[in-house]
């Protein structure tokens, strides 16, 4: 659905030079909700706005539905951005105009007969939660609720692709949920490719299927979200797992430790897998959960659990193969 | 002094609409051309929609020339000017000439500075959902700069007072004329007295009047 092929964005000017995005591609598949993270300034905005060419790539090409968007005249471009609907941290509705008259605007600048805008505003505006706001101006209403008419605005023509900039990086974490799940519900209903840019890891785990990392203007990292979030390769990435998979475990506790600790981690149902118990009953070792959590990824399961293991060295250590045979990843993280 | 207020009353009157006809007609052709203008530079402005340099820049440049001569200059220089195209100097209609040149740069300058508070994510969000430069301006632009647009209108009408009095000293007509008439060639401290009143009371209600509206269509 999305293409994006060696994209370069450099920024001149007469005594600086800044690269925005750095020789990125990309494919992003027709329905995925695909997330993009990396700190500020990483470049991810202006890899968005690329997308649509509000930010028109130095090299490179970018295809959207097999249109090669860079090869459209100003009019064309006007036609094809209508199939490309785009929100903001910052929500940006025209103040002066009312609920009802922000989201006509969007018909109205795809030609829209007049006649026709009224009922698919409200239902637009229903399919939001705001169907009786329509007559209320911007200035009066919460931040969940602007970033809920800006969607209705980027819908508003039926757009294939929907482009998120930092859409809820501005909402407080209950708000961010529901704006999550508005977005996930849109995704399912209408099959819209959903592009998402964060700092936020949390709204990877929440909603991408998919999700690339970057880094001074790069991609350096993509899968998906499952596989990044279970096996993370690059540094950066890791420390983004960390502040969602955050396994502290008290320094008096490390210190106090008898045995080795390892973390295992359980992908999918762990349920119907007896790991633990098989593991403490083939061998003479005794195990001791210190810490545990299950996260789930876009709805899969990702278990984690800190144990301790007790015993001889020789029998501790083939415990550890075994549990490494069945679950692929174990990782010993403190030495008896 | 009441007798001589009444006395005068009449001329004041005829001077008072004098005064109107210049400021009213200054400010259409305010809105008219310094409107358009105001937007032309805004929207070619760098990183603006319609960029470009050239017709920013010529824009630019004549909008400065024209705000830095002094007004009663400019009013001289323009006789020529308003001569060709009324066969006239004097009067009010005469007078409204070189007041109109002088409002368009002034009200040019107020209506792009403030589009310029717009955020420049409102005018993305527009571009984003695929509408025209035309629509962009007609129904994004305009509406939000609109407080803007009319608080700019009244300092350009209260301007346009001053001017009209200087206007009025060179045959101009209206309140500053009758006040230089009466008050600097006779010594009538009355009639003096009187035109600054009236005038005081004019430019408050302006104000008022302009405060009032832009207030009333801010839905910030
Ligand atoms: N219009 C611009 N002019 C100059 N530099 C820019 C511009 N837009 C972005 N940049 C630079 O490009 C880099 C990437 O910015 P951005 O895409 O906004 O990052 P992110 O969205 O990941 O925080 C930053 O170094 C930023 O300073
Ligand atoms: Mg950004």
């Amino acid at each position: 659905m999305i293409t994006i092929e060696n994209v370069n964005k450099v920024y001149e000017t007469k005594t600086s030079r800044v690269v925005g995005v750095d020789d990125v591609s990309l494919e992003i598949k027709k329905g995925e909700i695909y997330g993009i993270v990396g700190y500020s300034g990483a470049g991810k905005s202006t890899l968005l706005r690329c997308m649509n060419i509000l930010e028109r790539p130095t090299s490179g090409k970018i295809f959207i539905d097999e249109v090669d968007l860079l090869s459209l005249s100003n009019k064309e471009l006007r036609k094809a951005r209508q199939s490309i609907g785009m929100i903001f941290q910052g929500f940006f509705l025209t103040s002066s105009k009312t609920v009802f008259d922000n989201v006509a605007f969007a018909l109205k600048a795809a030609g829209v007969p007049k006649s026709e805008r009224k009922d698919r505003v409200l239902e637009l505006l229903d399919l939001v939660g705001l169907g009786d706001k329509a007559n209320q101006y911007p200035a009066k209403l919460s931040g969940g609720q602007k970033q809920r008419v800006s969607i209705a605005r980027a819908l508003a023509n039926n757009p294939k692709v929907l482009l998120c900039d930092e859409a809820t990086s501005a909402l407080d974490p209950s708000t961010t949920k529901s704006i999550l799940a508005l977005l996930k519900k849109i995704n399912k209903e209408f099959g819209i490719t959903i592009v998402i840019i964060t700092h936020e890891m949390e709204v990877v785990k929440e909603i991408c299927d998919k999700c690339a990392v970057m880094q001074d203007g790069q991609v350096i990292e993509q899968g998906s979200s499952y596989e990044i979030f279970a096996n993370p390769t690059k540094p950066l990435t890791k420390q983004f797992i960390q502040t969602v998979l955050n396994f502290e475990l008290p320094e008096q506790l490390l210190e106090s430790c008898q045995g080795t600790l390892v973390q295992l981690q359980f992908r999918g149902s762990i349920a119907g897998d007896p790991v633990v118990s098989d593991v403490l009953q083939k061998f003479p070792v005794q195990g001791n959960i210190l810490h545990g959590k299950v996260e789930y990824i876009k709805d899969t399961p990702l278990g984690i659990f800190i144990m301790e293991l007790l015993g001889d060295q020789q029998d501790v250590n083939n415990a550890i193969d075994y549990l490494q045979q069945r679950l692929k990843q174990v990782e010993v993280i403190q030495h008896a | 002094m009441l007798d001589r207020v009444i006395e005068i009353l009449p001329e004041l009157n005829v001077a008072f609409i004098e005064t109107l006809i210049m400021v009213g007609i200054g400010l259409l052709v305010a809105i008219i051309l310094g409107l358009p203008v105001g937007i032309l530079l805004y929207v070619t402005d760098r990183g603006l929609f319609l960029e470009n340099q050239f017709v920013k820049g010529v824009l630019g440049v004549i909008v400065n020339l024209i705000r830095s001569i002094p007004f009663i200059i400019l009013l001289v220089f323009l006789f020529p000017f308003t001569e060709f195209l009324l066969d006239k100097t004097t009067g009010p209609f005469a007078a409204s000439v070189s007041l109109s040149v002088a409002a368009i740069p002034f009200y040019a300058r107020i209506v792009e500075s403030s589009a310029r508070e717009i955020d420049k994510g409102v005018i993305e969000a527009a571009i984003a959902v695929g509408a025209s430069p035309w629509m962009i301006i007609k129904d994004i632009i305009l509406p939000e700069t609109k407080p803007g647009l009319i608080s700019g209108l009244t300092i350009t009408a209260i301007s346009l007072i001053g001017y009209s009095a200087m206007a009025g000293t060179i045959g101009g007509g209206g309140i500053g004329d009758l006040a230089i008439r009466y008050g600097y060639y006779r010594y009538d401290n009355t009639v003096m007295f009187t035109t600054v009143i009236v005038l005081i009371v004019l430019v408050q209600f302006i104000q008022y009047l302009g405060d009032f509206i832009a207030k009333a269509v801010n839905k910030r």
